[in-house]
């Protein structure tokens, strides 16, 4: 008699209450937001504002990083404190492009950006070169953080650096990324990057409508990765992804190696971060040097740590909670932003391990349970 | 006091022949165009006595005043007569002396011309180096006066210089090669700068060639100044990121608590000092001086009371889960960047140098070490003895590194664990509270004061190497070197990212560090 080794059914990618929910988020983003902005009048209750589209939109590109973090943090037991570069890197992508569509209409009316202008400069540096081309930034936007990624994670993973000591060097990236992208003669701007931004495919960038399609594009990618982050931790890929987090000895003694799996995860999660940056900069119109700081690259952990790691919807509900509270405060009371910040820091890492979705799934058990 | 010293050193040298300064040179220095006053000065000073140091001194003071064609000093509303030093009333108008810049530029090199023949070796050799570089030939008797009085070696081949410095432009063409030859010996940025000048418009063939030579030989001891110069400031750099790293090497090193806080708590310590600070000067001005010994151990002990807290508070649970701890001490960093500047605004405050700081030890002309760096690198050094001797010896160390290495057997043998936690993290902090205070000294006090700290520190742990105090202490001094060496050849923000990347170079070579722990406890 034969017993058929039965393997474990693949979990589908959403259930089918998931992909209802999905469905409507999709609606809202795509159909429901740009109708409340554009069409409803504005002294109607339910027009959105035009400060809260941006605001929304900014929210929503720090999602799609807090969900390219918990990837490499939850799912594979990496922290990076480093994913700002990434970050900026495709904002700067995108930036360099956004500043040559300015064209002749900067302050020194000279095909030059202005601040080349400002340092004297005659030409464009040579990493300049493709970047009056759109195909040619969107295929940058994915290749530049990318491939630093592949080479900062391929050293890095092979010489088996891992758990903080990996978290510091990625400190140690960001800054100093940080402090050479604050030079001049880098030719990103220095001290205030790129800013004053004209135009984008030829179209006036400050425009309802050009918002509101940037808007739905990031909500769009939003979804989209949120998706390929569902398919991706169900597949074989990501179990071993989960192995690698939970017993990385193991994983290497049943015969996988792991820098293959860590390098991949760790690029597409780079990847994510660039597109998120490239979305993020025409929507606030500037890209500076501070993105890169530190400071920013550790907020963006805790993202995906107040909203749950390992639970893919759990970093963007975090993004939105802590960019939120980030918003109403900085006005409110900026006094208290970083106490709020602070303690949020500790009190998630002490009391919600597993964020608020740990949360709300603990509460939900007891309440099924009694 | 100064005045009566001139009025001596004067008599002796000049003796009888010495004139006492007359009115009508007064009216000559005071009243009239530039040039002349000038001439007039240089006439005064040849013949000098106190009286003429005095009325300069006033000069340069803006307290000599003319009342129609006589001409007084007042001072403190109390009038003087510049000739006879008798008191006189001061009349109701008077008016102030105008001297331009070149006016008193020419002053302040009578002033020193007048000083070469203090008894104070001191004001004599301040005085040669106020010469340097802008004597005349009209100085030259005096000059050669002072430099065959002058008893002081160093002073003395200091004064020749100067001398040969005037020499250089003098008609004799003999003469000017003796003083290339002399100038040659130098190594004064100054003395360089007057040979230059001469090499411009030198017209002889024979002095031209001399001074290159010279030229050649001064840059090569202007280097050598350099060198040592970038040598110290690294020494220095090594200094403070040693007392930043030391008190991580516990905390990180021995007890493998990542703590983003401790750069705040170097800016307690910091701040702890500032708050010393005034209150030495409220209640204690007398002894200001000595504010920095006080604020020492105040600093250690706020921050070590800081670190206690936060140990028992929150660290505590975290032990073993050093990603959890990392996000939770950043937090904790956040809150206290912000309590400070609650508590004490978010501009910088200002910490100043107790006067024993100020300075610095001249080694040579190009060459100078401050004494606030100096006494850093002394401090460190005491630290790092204290906290060795602490770690190796006692019994508090060997608790620690009994819990550190085995925490369960530990336990067995009677240790308090937790207590033991709990004092080693104090510890660490409190050596970042005195890494704080020493930085005081050298930079600026602010908020934001252990944010630029942070990465370098942690880089020098992981460099050194875990559980190390000889790595921390390497890693230590060879990024201050490392770092000022670069910073001399790329500039300081390449220099920085140069030693980043070769840390992460280095890192994939020895994970470990320099020095890897040996046996079991090295990989735990």
């Amino acid at each position: 008699m034969t017993e058929a080794v039965s393997l474990p059914q693949r979990p589908a990618v959403l259930t089918r209450k998931g992909w209802s929910a999905f469905i409507v988020a999709l609606l809202v983003v795509c159909a429901l937001a740009p109708l409340l902005n554009l069409v409803v009048p504005q002294d109607s209750a339910f027009h959105l504002s035009d400060y809260a589209v941006g605001l929304l939109g900014k929210i929503m590109c720090y999602a799609i990083v807090a969900l390219a973090i918990d990837l490499i943090w939850g799912y594979t037991g990496i922290l990076s404190l480093g994913h700002g570069v990434f970050f900026a890197l495709g904002g700067y992508v995108m930036g360099m492009y956004l500043m040559r569509q300015i064209g002749r209409d900067g302050n020194y009316k000279s095909d030059l950006p202005d601040f080349m202008v400002f340092l004297d400069w005659k030409e464009l540096p040579w990493h300049w070169a493709l970047s009056d081309s759109f195909v040619a930034t969107l295929f940058l936007i994915v290749a530049v953080p990318g491939f630093v990624a592949f080479v900062f994670g391929y050293f890095a993973f092979r010489s088996r650096i891992k758990g903080v000591y990996f978290s510091i060097i990625t400190q140690a990236m960001t800054f100093a990324a940080m402090l050479l992208f604050f030079r001049n003669e880098t030719g990103f701007g220095g001290n205030n990057g790129f800013t004053d931004f004209k135009r984008i495919m030829g179209i006036t960038i400050a425009t309802p409508s050009m918002r509101m399609v940037l808007f739905v594009l990031t909500g769009l990618a939003l979804l989209g990765f949120y998706l390929f982050g569902r398919w991706l931790v169900a597949s074989k890929f990501g179990r071993v992804l989960q192995a690698i987090r939970d017993a990385e000895t193991r994983v290497m003694f049943s015969g996988y190696s792991p820098l293959p799996y860590k390098l991949t995860i760790w690029v597409i999660s780079a990847i994510m971060c660039g597109v998120a940056g490239a979305l993020y900069v025409p929507q606030v119109g500037i890209i500076n040097p501070s993105e890169m700081s530190p400071a920013n690259s550790i907020e963006m952990a805790i993202w995906a740590a107040v909203g749950g790691r390992a639970t893919l919807i759990g970093p963007i509900i975090g993004a939105f909670i802590v960019n939120g509270a980030k918003s109403w405060l900085t006005v409110s009371a900026p006094e208290y932003w970083l106490y709020f910040l602070g303690a949020l820091f500790i009190g998630v890492t002490l009391f919600l391990p597993n964020g608020v979705v740990g949360l709300v799934r603990k509460l939900r058990g007891k309440g099924e349970a009694s | 006091m100064i005045i009566r010293t001139f009025f001596i050193a004067l008599a002796l040298c000049w003796g009888p022949a010495a004139q006492a300064l007359t009115s009508a040179e007064v009216q000559a220095i005071v009243v009239g165009d530039t040039d002349a006053r000038i001439a007039a000065l240089g006439q005064a000073v040849a013949n000098a006595d106190d009286k003429t140091a005095l009325f300069i001194q006033a000069l340069v003071d803006d307290a000599v005043k003319v009342a129609g064609d006589k001409v007084l000093i007042v001072r403190d509303g109390k009038g003087t007569d510049p000739v006879t030093g008798a008191e006189v009333e001061v009349p109701a108008s008077v008016e102030d002396v105008i001297s331009n810049n070149r006016m008193r530029g020419e002053f302040d090199t009578a002033l020193a011309t007048l000083r070469l023949f203090s008894k104070n070796a001191k004001q004599r050799a301040e005085a040669v180096k106020t010469l340097q570089g802008d004597a005349d030939e009209s100085k030259l008797a005096i000059i050669e006066k002072a430099l065959a009085a002058e008893t002081v070696p160093a002073i003395k081949t200091q004064l020749a210089m100067v001398r040969a410095a005037v020499l250089l432009s003098s008609a004799d063409k003999a003469r000017r090669l003796t003083a290339t030859g002399i100038l040659a010996t130098s190594g004064n940025p100054e003395i360089k700068t007057v040979l230059l000048q001469r090499q411009k418009v030198e017209d002889d063939a024979e002095v031209k060639a001399a001074i290159a030579k010279a030229l050649m030989q001064v840059n090569a001891s202007l280097a050598w100044g350099d060198r040592i110069a970038a040598i110290f400031s690294g020494i220095s750099l090594g200094s403070i990121l040693l007392l930043v790293a030391l008190g991580l090497a516990i905390t990180y090193g021995l007890m493998g608590v990542i703590n983003m806080a401790h750069g705040e708590l170097m800016m307690i310590g910091a701040y702890a000092t500032y708050v010393v600070q005034g209150l030495f000067q409220k209640y204690l001005p007398g002894a200001f001086d000595w504010y920095l010994l006080a604020a020492v151990p105040v600093a250690f002990m706020a921050s070590a009371l800081m670190g206690a807290a936060l140990e028992r508070s929150v660290i505590r649970f975290l032990y073993g889960r050093p990603l959890e701890t990392l996000l939770a001490t950043w937090g904790i960093s956040l809150m206290l960047m912000q309590l400070v500047r609650s508590i004490f605004g978010a501009q910088n405050v200002g910490v100043e140098n107790p006067s024993w700081m100020s300075g610095g030890l001249e080694l040579m002309d190009n060459l100078q070490l401050p004494w606030n760096r100096i006494i850093i690198i002394g401090f460190a050094a005491a630290v790092l003895l204290g906290m060795a001797f602490l770690i190796g010896r006692t019994r508090l160390g060997l608790f620690v590194r009994g819990v550190t290495q085995n925490r369960p057997i530990a336990s067995c043998m009677g240790v308090n664990t937790a207590r033991i936690d709990t004092y080693a993290f104090a510890l660490g902090s409190g050596i970042a509270g005195l890494a704080g205070c020493a930085l005081s000294q050298v930079g600026n006090v602010g908020p934001d004061l252990g944010q630029g700290y942070i990465v370098d520190s942690f880089m020098v742990v992981v460099l050194g190497g875990v559980g190390q105090l000889a790595g921390t202490v390497y890693a230590a001094l060879g990024l201050g070197v490392l770092n000022k060496f670069l910073e001399g050849w790329a500039g300081a923000v390449l220099a920085k990212i140069a030693v980043l990347v070769l840390i992460i170079i280095f890192i994939q070579k020895r994970p470990q560090g320099i020095f890897a722990m040996k046996g079991r406890s090295a990989e735990a």
